[in-house]
């Protein structure tokens, strides 16, 4: 029945980030993110978090290459120990991530194992919801980083997403991020300033969702300014839109929102949290050739910004989070791809993540109804990124929580 | 409940957008009598035989043989993609001429609802056949409508049934099947998702005749048990087994509730049943749909279709240019037919009023403002042509704000009073 819950990935806010939105009409205009240059702390860091939609197969991103039971389960999709790019004896990475794999050899990619959750879904977009809102017991009715938001005072230029809706994990309860097209259209071509301004007046007792509206107005002037700059690097061909993503995720190439977050972060703007993704995972058929161009694109945008992120100050502050609403079935199915799965990898990468393995490799042959049994709880991640990235008391978005990686990711060294 | 501003709310629900002579009429006739002509049309539709579907002959990559060169691969290809694009706009054409709105407006509902793409079927003729399904069973029960798209080859292309086999199932459509289509999540274990996929066996897609055939030696005959019921499923069985489940009552009436009411406002408690017809009837008339006034958003294809009825628009009787740009503003919004972001369909609400769409609205608006073959001079006659029932305080002042007529028509179509109804 609660249709729209398992679609709030796909949308600017849910049933309850609707009610956020709402509640922020008129408050929380977006003024001019380039115009909050220099309005951040001095130590501030950036997250970047990249969202693979559809279910990236984790056992052909990180792969266990020596261990006979992932050849066993997968014999036609299953990468040689010839083909893959070694990280240590037993694994090694998709050879499509060579990017990724010289940033590992560089001590600068963490790879955590078996992230996941108990009580898996396998549904994409009830399991979205659940990495989104940080809630896997109960429904969640905002997403995690909409939580930060809200205890940070729900100013939306703090948390923005370069997808064309603004996914749920940026709603709050309170108010919720931007949405920030990585488009040319620009409103002001076809109606002048003045124009805008007058739609951008709250109106009084007006119904919410047409407060909402209203609000748009007011939020679009300011990030005109922003995306000025950047739609040239971004320029969108309708006829472009190849390898259509049955599961959701933006349709814009990674590398162009990444570029777009790439010019934010030197201008050193107030902005902490970036939402970027890419779209296409969900492999059940004709996996392999299908994941390698996937991943060629996610290895070829995140090594890319990252190397340019290194260059500097701002830059080496940003953290960057990649992850997918689950991982794939363990065992192949007949039309050479997989079926939906649980536990899969997270990558943290940045000039500050201190690089390695962590959490513990998930067994292939102890499996829970043919899927990896998780060894990291997803909420150790971003309880450690809340931490250590946003430097926020993680319990404020989590409730009481414990668990932290062993990572460091500090950028004084 | 019969007054003017009760109709004109029906009216916007029930059609992509109502003309001013469309409110006047309904107005005269009353609000009971308008939802029956809604509902029941009587008179034959004018508008769809004038906008004939278009002849698509048979797939250009149908010719393709394993001899086929790189250049002919790519020129089918290209062929393809044309063929997409004429059905695409020939759908837009026919959504604003359409005599029946609430049957038209209906199959992109349920497009949405079946969320199909045309960007991994490949194959416009495909798409046009499953259109055709849904218009065919689309008003009546979800049965129907059910046992004819798991059979659908543009469906099974979407989600692998093709691939999925007795020797190997897949549980791409199965999944799906249960929890977007006909039950919602919560109401199936993934026992049922296993059992539905072995049940969903057998079937493969021609893409040359353009037809799904079931393959006996690849379906999985054994008894399977699904929701409680064991017997020998098959795909038709199976989803006639989905739809008489209790949960596909409240589902369907629930998703039709918030595209053809609201999706701010719950729909109501008693609001249940598989047939669409009557579902819509029993929403429009509940006590609960007056208060979804001012509580929608307008979805992109709804309202540029909309908008074009209001200012006597043709997509087909604009220049090529402008047709590219129409559909560029479309996709800029995020909802272009045919082309959904997901099997989930596209969103609902809140998610259209984001800074990105605003832009792209815009701009499709001072397009369909200069195309417009009526005007309006005043503000009054805006919200008249418009069929808003009036403008706030703060619009009527944006709108005093522009210079010139077709400037005051474009921003009155992104005003909030326009966009959220």
């Amino acid at each position: 029945m609660d249709t729209l819950t398992r679609r709030r990935f796909l949308l600017a806010s849910g049933v309850t980030g609707a009610a956020a939105l709402v509640a922020g009409a008129g408050a929380y205009t977006l003024k001019d993110i380039l115009a909050t240059a220099g309005d951040r702390p001095a130590d501030a860091r950036t997250l970047v978090l990249v969202t693979l939609y559809g279910g990236n197969d984790g056992l052909n991103t990180v792969i266990p290459y020596a261990d006979p039971a992932y050849h066993d389960a997968r014999p036609d999709l299953a990468y040689g120990a010839a083909e893959v790019l070694r990280v240590d004896g037993e694994l090694g990475l998709n050879p499509a991530l060579a990017g990724l794999h010289g940033l590992y050899g560089a001590g600068r990619l963490a790879i955590v194992r078996g992230a996941g959750y108990p009580k898996p879904n396998r549904s994409h977009f009830q399991s979205m919801d659940i990495w989104q809102t940080a809630r896997p017991d109960r429904p969640g009715t905002s997403g995690w980083l909409g939580r930060w938001l809200d205890a940070n005072g729900a100013d939306p230029r703090l948390a923005v997403s370069f997808e064309p809706a603004l996914p749920v994990l940026l709603a709050g309860e309170r108010g919720a991020g931007a949405a920030v097209p990585v488009t040319r259209q620009l409103a002001r071509e076809a109606l002048a300033d003045p124009v805008l301004a007058a739609f951008g007046q709250p109106q009084e007792g007006e119904p919410p969702l047409r407060a909402r509206a209203s609000a748009c107005f007011a939020d679009l002037l300011a990030v005109d300014a922003l995306v000025a700059g950047a739609r040239e690097a971004a320029a969108a061909d309708e006829d472009d839109h190849e390898g259509a993503t049955a599961t959701g995720g933006a349709t814009s190439p990674l590398a162009a929102q990444l570029d777009l977050v790439a010019q934010c972060v030197e201008a050193g703007v107030a902005t902490r949290v970036f939402s970027v993704s890419l779209g296409g995972f969900d492999t059940h058929a004709d996996e392999k050739q299908a994941q390698s161009i996937l991943l060629g694109q996610v290895d070829k945008a995140l090594t890319a910004f990252a190397g340019r992120m290194d260059r500097t100050e701002a830059g080496r502050k940003v953290v960057v989070a990649v992850y997918s609403e689950f991982g794939r079935r363990v065992r192949a199915n007949a039309s050479d791809g997989t079926d939906h799965g649980t536990a899969s990898d997270v990558f943290l990468l940045g000039a500050g993540v201190h690089g390695g393995l962590f959490g513990a490799r998930p067994s292939l042959t102890d499996l829970d109804d043919g899927d990896l049994k998780y060894t990291t709880d997803f909420r150790d991640v971003y309880a450690t990124l809340l931490e250590r990235v946003l430097g926020t008391d993680p319990a404020q978005v989590l409730g009481p929580w414990p668990g932290r990686l062993e990572v460091a990711l500090d950028t004084t060294a | 409940m019969a007054d003017t501003g009760h109709v004109t709310t029906l009216l916007r629900r029930a059609t992509f957008g109502p003309t001013a002579a469309e409110v006047d009429a309904a107005g005269r006739a009353g609000y009971t009598a308008t939802v029956d002509r809604l509902l029941s049309p009587r008179a034959a539709d004018a508008g769809a035989r004038a906008t004939p579907p278009p002849d698509l002959g048979t797939d250009p990559t149908a010719a393709l043989t394993k001899d086929s060169t790189r250049e002919q691969r790519q020129r089918a290809r290209q062929e393809q993609r044309e063929q997409a694009r004429r059905l695409t706009l020939w759908w837009l054409d026919r959504m604003v001429a359409a005599d029946d709105q609430l049957g038209e407006k209906l199959v992109f509902f349920w497009h949405g609802h079946w969320a199909t793409s045309v960007q991994k079927v490949r194959s416009a003729v495909l798409m046009r056949g499953q259109l055709d399904t849904l218009r065919r069973h689309g008003r009546g029960e979800l049965r129907d409508l059910a046992t004819a798209m798991v059979t659908d080859p543009a469906l099974i292309l979407w989600l692998d049934g093709h691939r999925n086999t007795r020797a190997a199932p897949n549980e791409n459509l199965a999944r799906e099947l249960m929890e977007l289509f006909t039950l919602g999540p919560g109401h199936y274990t993934e026992a049922d998702v296993k059992a539905g996929a072995r049940a969903l066996t057998g079937w493969t897609v021609d893409r040359a005749k353009g037809t799904a055939t079931f393959v006996r030696r690849r379906h999985d005959p054994a008894p399977q048990t699904i929701l409680g019921e064991t017997a020998a499923f098959d795909a038709r069985s199976f989803a006639a087994l989905l739809c008489r489940q209790p949960a596909a009552r409240t589902f369907v009436a629930g998703r039709l509730w918030r595209r053809f009411a609201s999706e701010a406002v719950p729909p109501p408690g008693d609001l249940a049943g598989t047939a669409a017809v009557p579902l819509l009837r029993a929403a429009f008339t509940h006590a609960d749909f007056p208060a979804t006034a001012g509580q929608h958003v307008k979805e992109p294809v709804e309202w540029a279709a909309g908008a074009m009825r209001q200012l006597g628009v043709r997509p087909s009787a604009l220049g090529e240019q402008k047709r590219k740009q129409l559909l560029a503003g479309l996709d800029a919004m995020g909802q272009v037919p045919l082309r959904p972001p997901s099997v989930g369909g596209w969103p609902a609400g809140a998610a259209w009023l984001t800074t990105s769409s605003l832009q792209a609205r815009a701009r499709l608006a001072r397009l369909l403002a200069e195309a417009a073959t009526v005007e309006a001079t005043d503000v009054d006659g805006l919200a008249r042509l418009l069929a808003v029932d009036g403008w706030s305080a703060r619009t009527a002042a944006a709108l005093e704000s522009t210079r010139g007529d077709t400037q005051r028509l474009a921003a009155a179509l992104i005003s909030p009073e326009y966009t959220v109804c």
